[in-house]
């Protein structure tokens, strides 16, 4: 799914951060983003998912990739968002980030793509690492984000 | 013309007359000189046949062809209906379910011919002749009445008078005599060299319609409209105007090369009818009176205006009868008052109707907050919530249906297992028109058939067993449906052996699933559920009707999907009877609030028994569990703080409020801290994301916009 395109073509990703690293989100399967707001505590369930958020009506649950990439627990401030993410296998998901930056269109050589072999725990969640005048942004792989942890 | 937008009409239709026409043989067999019977068969072949025919399923077409002249011979009274028909009926009603499986999975009907079976129906046909040899000359005249009718034996181009026509084109036609309109025949022949035949016979069918009225064509309109004609085709028609102006109407359309036509005498066409009768001097008169009515038996309006015939005073109340109920097919100006709505249009309504609540929630908790409430605000508040529980409530009602559509297929199973089994058993129903959301009943059915099997195969015991043990041979299967409170009751009961539990533990250990020293402190009860652990099934053949073990869990898991619950009763020697319970509404409930440290929790009203203010000191330990004694009941409590990981904000000398739920027969104490308020609430789903929380059966949208989440009591206990 993270397959990226063929040379001569773009992909626009939204660039966040977390902690002092950016990150990327292809733009494709970005629904919305959201001020944090309260979310409601899930019982029984894995620390990374929070709860679930009301979005217009509708239940979201909302995970924390910093939790589940093993980082430090999320603090809230005036710039966290909830980003809120469709992807086909999963759903509507809202994963929490510090703050969204900018969009940023990425030529496809611009992306240097990460070897699969990589045994880096943290870098599993990364499909590539894109290179443009604000540094290096790491692409992050929104389906081993999200997935279950087993 | 693409046939496909109609084809879900087609299926929801031809499975109502197959239905239709599975109960109508089945009570057929047991009275087989019930002429309403026959003639509601006869009408659902019909129709069934003539939709197969314009979807231009041919071998559906053919088969639903032969039966219909099967049920026109047996309404002739040409054909005694016998054991032997009625089986090989019933295997052409599946023969035709396989159709329309085959359609609905992929909108063909498949390349099965059955012709063995169109072979028996030939048989049961000629097999009239030799019975009967004066009938059976006059049965195919019958048959085609048209052609035996007209006076002149050739019909040439004379096309119309092959049209056959029904009971209630007949009677329009009479009634049109008698207000001295003209009836007319005619057949259009187009040039050879038209290009758009269906274009100049739309055309011929405006002319002809200034003037008159079409009762009938041949081919139907549909075929013309499709261009499925050679080069002419008949029409039978009503007009105030003379049949030479109804003739140069239609020949003013270009292309057309001719049109003829004649007066046509309906009253004709009905002699053989009645000719037929009178050759039969031996039948009783009473026999003949209901086999002449079939003419006058269609659409009640159509009954109504009739000509009154001698007879007709019983039949006419007879007909309407049926005919309000079953939608009689071929009725013409029947004004039917139901509008068919797909499911989808409903649950956006749902949908919307749910978004209104919150809606009103929010407004109702905002008037709180800004504490500008007056008099009147509120007023209009309270006036637009009772207007949302109503308006809700009519939705609700709409999805609403009457579970006989799953169920008036069983009668017909238990006939068949009864021969397949070599058991005698009688099915007894009630409570059919018990109504349940729509999704629901499309789910109930086969968790009820599994059931009805189990009693079938499990529960009677054969014929000799029955005798010896004192009980009437026949063995009885009860399903019993009744709305209780927010739920509805399903029940199937049977007076068989009922549940030998020794027998299930020893199973039970012998499959691995239990231990034996388990099974020693096994309660009955406990035992019993041991039936619905996946891979379980008593039987020691495994027959074809059960015991191939997926029956009973997928039992259980298919209603608790459905948010109910099952229940077991039994005694052994005496029968076991399956109680189902199914929540009325799926979406929106009316639930309990209640504070849990900061957290707000839904418990559905549903499943509270009481709720009770307990002192500390009343809280007793049973094996190290925490149980209070309410009216000789002890009932456990389980600590809603602790289950769901929350600091709870009372102090442990405070009292305790206790939410007793119900689940079957147990209670449980729920404690919580405080009690907010009763609530509606639209239920939501976690989504598939969080599906691992059990006790969480849902959340929803509270009025500030918070989300708080439903607690699933039947987990808890």
């Amino acid at each position: 799914m993270e397959e990226l395109k063929v040379v001569g073509e773009t992909t626009q990703f939204i660039v966040i951060k977390l902690g002092d690293e950016q990150y990327g989100i292809d733009i494709k399967y970005i629904d919305n983003i959201v001020r944090m707001q309260h979310i409601t505590r899930v019982p029984k369930v894995d620390a990374y998912l929070k709860g679930v958020i009301n979005l217009r009506g509708e239940v979201i649950p909302v995970m924390s990739i910093r939790i589940k990439m093993g980082l430090e627990p999320d603090v809230e401030t005036k710039s966290t968002r909830i980003i809120i993410l469709k992807l086909e296998q999963h759903g509507t998901i809202g994963v929490i980030v510090d703050e969204v930056k900018e969009v940023v269109t990425l030529e496809n050589d611009q992306i240097e793509k990460i070897a699969y072999d990589s045994k880096d725990e943290k870098d599993s969640f990364l499909c590539g690492i894109g290179k443009c005048d604000g540094g290096l942004i790491s692409l992050l792989d929104l389906n081993s984000v999200v997935l279950e942890n087993m | 013309m693409d046939v496909s937008q109609y084809l879900e009409i087609f299926l929801d239709e031809s499975n109502e007359h197959l239905q239709n026409l599975n109960t109508q043989i089945l009570s057929l067999e047991q009275e087989p000189d019930n002429m309403d019977t026959i003639n509601e068969i006869f009408r659902a072949a019909h129709s069934l046949k003539g939709m197969a025919g314009t979807m231009g399923y041919k071998r559906m077409q053919n088969l639903t062809h032969d039966m219909e002249n099967v049920f026109s011979e047996v309404r002739n009274g040409n054909i005694t209906v016998k054991a032997y028909m009625i089986d090989v009926l019933f295997q052409c009603l599946d023969a035709l379910e396989e159709y329309t499986a085959n359609i609905r999975e992929n909108a063909d009907e498949g390349t099965n011919d059955n012709e063995p079976l169109i072979k028996q129906l030939n048989e049961i046909l000629e097999g009239a002749g030799d019975e009967d040899g004066a009938d059976a000359a006059a049965a195919p005249a019958a048959e085609e009445e048209a052609p035996a009718a007209a006076p002149a034996a050739d019909v040439g181009d004379r096309k119309w008078l092959e049209i056959k026509l029904g009971d209630s084109e007949r009677t329009v036609l009479k009634e049109a005599l008698k207000q001295s309109k003209g009836v007319y025949g005619l057949t259009v022949k187009v040039q050879e060299s038209c290009i758009l035949k269906a274009a100049r016979a739309f055309l011929v069918f405006k002319a002809i319609e200034e003037t008159s009225e079409i009762i009938m064509s041949n081919p139907s309109a549909q075929d013309i409209e499709d261009e499925k004609f050679d080069l002419d085709f008949s029409l039978i028609v009503v007009s105030d105007a003379s049949l030479e102006q109804v003739l140069s109407a239609a020949r003013g359309v270009s292309e057309i090369e001719d049109v003829i036509g004649d007066e046509v005498d309906p009253n004709q066409s009905e002699a053989p009818a009645q000719e037929q009768h009178k050759a039969e001097p031996s039948k009783e008169e009473q026999a003949q009176k209901p086999e002449e009515h079939p003419a006058e038996q269609p659409a009640p309006v159509a009954v109504a205006t009739a000509p009154a015939v001698a007879s007709s005073a019983k039949a006419p109340t007879k007909g309407k009868k049926k005919g309000d109920e079953k939608k009689p097919a071929t009725g013409k100006p029947v004004v039917n008052r139901t509008v068919r709505v797909d499911i989808e249009k409903l649950d956006t309504l749902m949908n919307l109707v749910s978004e209104l609540i919150i809606a009103k929630n929010s407004l109702v908790s905002a008037s709180a907050v800004s504490g500008t409430s007056s008099t009147a605000v509120n007023e209009q508040i309270e006036y637009l919530e009772s207007v949302t529980t109503s308006l809700h409530e009519s939705v609700m009602k709409v999805r609403m249906v009457p579970i006989e559509s799953t169920v008036s297929k069983f009668p017909r199973m238990v006939r068949d297992l009864q021969k397949s089994l070599g058991k005698k058993m009688e099915l007894y129903m009630s409570g059919e028109e018990t109504e349940l959301d729509r999704t629901v009943v499309d789910e109930i059915g086969d968790p009820l058939m599994h059931l009805l099997r189990n009693s079938a195969d499990h529960g009677l015991e054969s014929a000799e067993v029955r005798k010896e043990r004192g009980k009437p041979e026949v063995g009885s299967i009860f399903l019993e449906a009744y709305q209780d409170g927010n739920n509805v009751v399903i029940e199937v009961r049977d007076d068989g052996n009922g549940i030998d539990t020794e027998a299930v533990r020893n199973k039970a250990i012998e499959k691995g699933i239990i231990t034996p020293e388990q099974a020693e402190n096994m309660s009955e009860k406990d035992s019993v559920d041991l039936l619905f652990h996946a891979g379980f099934s008593t039987a020691k053949v495994v027959s074809d009707v059960s015991g191939r073990g997926v029956g009973l869990d997928v039992v259980k898991s298919k209603i608790e999907a459905l948010s109910g619950e099952v229940e077991v009763k039994t005694k052994l020697g005496e029968g076991s009877s399956w109680i189902i319970r199914l929540p009325l509404t799926l979406a929106i409930i009316q639930a309990l609030m209640v504070d849990i440290g900061n957290e707000k929790y839904a418990i559905s009203l549903g499943s509270i028994q009481t709720i009770e203010d307990i002192s500390p000191q009343d809280v007793k330990l049973v094996q190290a569990k925490e149980v209070i004694q309410l009216r000789d009941l002890v009932i456990p409590l389980i600590r809603l703080n602790e289950i769901l990981d929350i600091e709870s904000k009372k102090d442990s000398s405070e009292n305790l409020v206790v939410v007793v739920v119900k689940k079957g027969d147990k209670l449980a104490g729920l404690v919580v801290d405080e009690l907010i308020g009763q609530q509606e609430i639209v239920i939501k789903s976690l989504g598939r994301y969080i599906s691992k929380c059990k006790i969480i059966s849902g959340a929803t949208v509270l009025g500030d916009g918070e989300v708080a989440l439903i607690l699933d009591a039947n987990t808890l206990i």
